[in-house]
């Protein structure tokens, strides 16, 4: 499971950073999108994975989930989703006020 | 328990939804609002600065669960030295706003008190993870304040702005997950613990995740190569965001400070003195890079950008320096500069608002209106920036030049400080005899010249602060001695956050 996991957030890392580093706004938000899906099952990850472990105090459990990561990657989750509405609104606007979705506002149209 | 040290967080988060929820009343309500709570801010930073300057190292406990595993605020001299200088130069651009320009956008006034809430809880947090959310608050008021006004300039520069700042982020949450699974926690005097006794086989990973939050903190202080998004983001945005934004670099050097004094310090084993290496070089590049783009700078709010790039690096060679005399010359030189920046930045708004359609463009113009008053401005303002006698710019400089003097790379810090001062003074010379001195007669601007007292108070009253920190330099630099002490003894701050344990 801990190879699989690795993969995916690879794989999605490097997605991520080849569409960051395109020229148009639409592929850039949605690298940005993937580095921020690759980051959230990483820090997910890092509290080891375990199945079928409950994360609080329960009676009779063998063992425990780390219940931080949990918690970090819900904050992590809310935020990126906010910078994610913000940026599609700012590139949006980009493209209304410059003409064309270029990064640097200046692509052929 | 003393509950001074969550106050300055939670007062500008207030005043912000309190203003949100005034929208309707009239403007001047809500300027006096605003005012009145960044006035109350400061007096809250003044407050907690006398309280912490006998070397008292004030913890609050959130919810009173004691750290490691609650979440901790920390007011030490340094965070209270970051807070004062913050208030100062919030409090003058923002009475350079209420001129006018918080008037272009709907919700000015909210997105300022809440980029104070997120630079306070910055400079308070003892806890990583606290560490990114207050820095995601501030950016993502930045946001909304970098775009205030709007325009085909500022949005494009806006939008580069907003990209690299969120590839930022990512890194910085794969630095903590790194960090948070090697050691198991956050809390930044537990790590620091964790890393002093660290077995050797998890070295590397704790030191990829350290370097990692180091390109997180260059990126936010514009250490080269990653200052590129700063020139166009801080000329293009409205003078007094700007010049609030003159903090906000300040923001990544306090992080670095902060963390590699503290987790990374001298004492964490195989890990000491962690960006050492990196740090002075690239500091001292970032100043050179900086000083030849004010030097390139067509246009007088670009060439304050690459002000506060240059300024970047010299702060942060004199914190490279990795010694008591060096951090203690930077805590000097760090609120001097950011006054500085955020007066030349109001100063070269005030200019082109007389200058019509040439605006801030570096080309013989039309005569300025109150010519002698601006011009005697900007020659101190200069003075202050390049760090000339008698200012305490020049203070500044020649602490850091002493303090670099038993470092084995003396030359290379001597040589650069001074060649870019040299390089900043006939930058400036030009630019000011240009706008002063040689008028194209014949043209006119056109619309008759805004008021001139609103705008030039603000500008007087920054530069006022860099001739009281001139005038009272003994003082200053005392505190700044005895904040680079704790800093370098950290015990102070792990015992106080830790307690026995």
């Amino acid at each position: 499971m801990e190879a699989l996991i690795a993969l995916a957030v690879g794989v999605l890392t490097a997605c991520g950073v080849y569409l960051a580093l395109r020229g148009r706004t639409f592929p850039v938000v949605l690298g940005l999108t993937l580095l921020s899906y690759a980051v959230n099952v990483f820090l997910f990850s890092m509290g080891r994975l375990a199945i079928g472990r409950p994360p609080v105090i329960a009676p009779g459990a063998a063992g425990y989930a780390d219940p931080l990561p949990q918690a970090l990657v819900l904050t992590a989750i809310v935020i990126s989703f906010a910078m994610t509405a913000f940026v599609i609104m700012l590139a949006l606007k980009a493209q209304a006020e410059l003409g064309n979705d270029h990064v640097d506002g200046r692509g052929e149209p | 328990m003393n509950h001074l040290p969550i106050l300055p967080v939670l007062l500008p988060l207030l005043a912000g939804i309190l203003l949100l929820a005034v929208r309707h009343v009239p403007l001047a309500l809500r300027r006096a609002l605003s005012v009145a709570a960044v006035a109350a801010q400061l007096a809250l930073a003044v407050l907690l600065l006398v309280r912490v300057a006998g070397g008292d190292v004030l913890v609050y406990a959130l919810g009173d669960w004691a750290a490691p595993y609650g979440i901790v605020l920390v007011a030490d001299r340094l965070a209270a030295w970051m807070l004062v200088a913050t208030q100062l130069v919030a409090l003058f651009a923002l009475l350079y706003a209420v001129r006018g320009i918080d008037a272009a956008g709907r919700h000015f006034h909210v997105l300022f008190q809440w980029q104070l809430f997120g630079l306070a809880g910055a400079f308070l947090t003892g806890d990583l993870f606290n560490l990114f959310v207050f820095f995601e608050i501030l950016l993502l008021a930045s946001y909304g304040l970098i775009l205030h006004g709007g325009g085909r300039l500022r949005t494009r520069a806006g939008l580069h702005y907003v990209v690299i700042n969120l590839a930022g982020s990512t890194l910085f949450l794969f630095a903590v997950g790194t960090l948070y699974g090697v050691t198991g926690t956050l809390n930044m005097a537990d790590l620091a613990v964790k890393a002093a006794a660290l077995p050797p086989e998890h070295a590397p990973l704790v030191r990829t995740a350290g370097l990692l939050l180091f390109g997180v903190f260059a990126l936010k202080a514009a250490l080269l190569p990653l200052h590129l998004w700063l020139p166009a983001a801080y000329a293009n945005t409205s003078a007094p965001v700007a010049a609030l934004f003159a903090i906000m670099t300040k923001v990544g050097a306090y992080a670095i400070l902060r963390v590699y004094t503290l987790v990374f310090g001298a004492q964490a084993g195989p890990l000491a003195n962690l960006v050492e290496p990196w740090l002075l070089p690239l500091a001292l590049a970032t100043a050179a890079v900086g000083m030849l783009g004010v030097v390139a700078g067509t246009g007088l709010r670009q060439q304050a950008a690459y002000l506060v790039v240059a300024s970047a690096g010299v702060l942060l060679a004199a914190f490279g320096l990795n010694s008591a005399g060096g951090i203690a010359a930077g805590l000097y030189y760090l609120p001097h500069t950011t006054f500085a920046a955020a007066a030349f930045f109001l100063l070269a708004d005030a200019i082109a608002g007389r200058r019509g359609e040439l605006a801030d463009r570096l080309d013989p113009g039309p005569r300025i209106a109150n010519a002698r008053l601006l011009g005697s401005l900007f020659f101190v303002a200069a003075v202050v920036a390049v760090g000339l006698p008698p200012l305490s710019g020049f203070v500044g400089k020649f602490l850091i030049l002493r303090a670099a003097l038993e470092h084995p790379a003396a030359a290379w810090v001597l040589g650069v400080v001074l060649a870019t001062g040299l390089l900043g003074i006939v930058a400036l010379a030009r630019s000011g005899s240009l706008l002063f001195y040689r008028p194209v007669h014949g043209l006119e601007p056109g619309a008759p010249p805004p008021a001139i007292a609103p705008a030039v108070v603000p500008v007087a009253g920054l530069l006022a602060l860099a001739l009281a920190m001139t005038a009272w330099a003994g003082p200053v630099l005392d505190y700044a001695q005895a904040t680079a002490d704790q800093l370098l003894q950290p015990h102070q701050y792990i015992h106080a956050v830790l307690g026995g344990r």
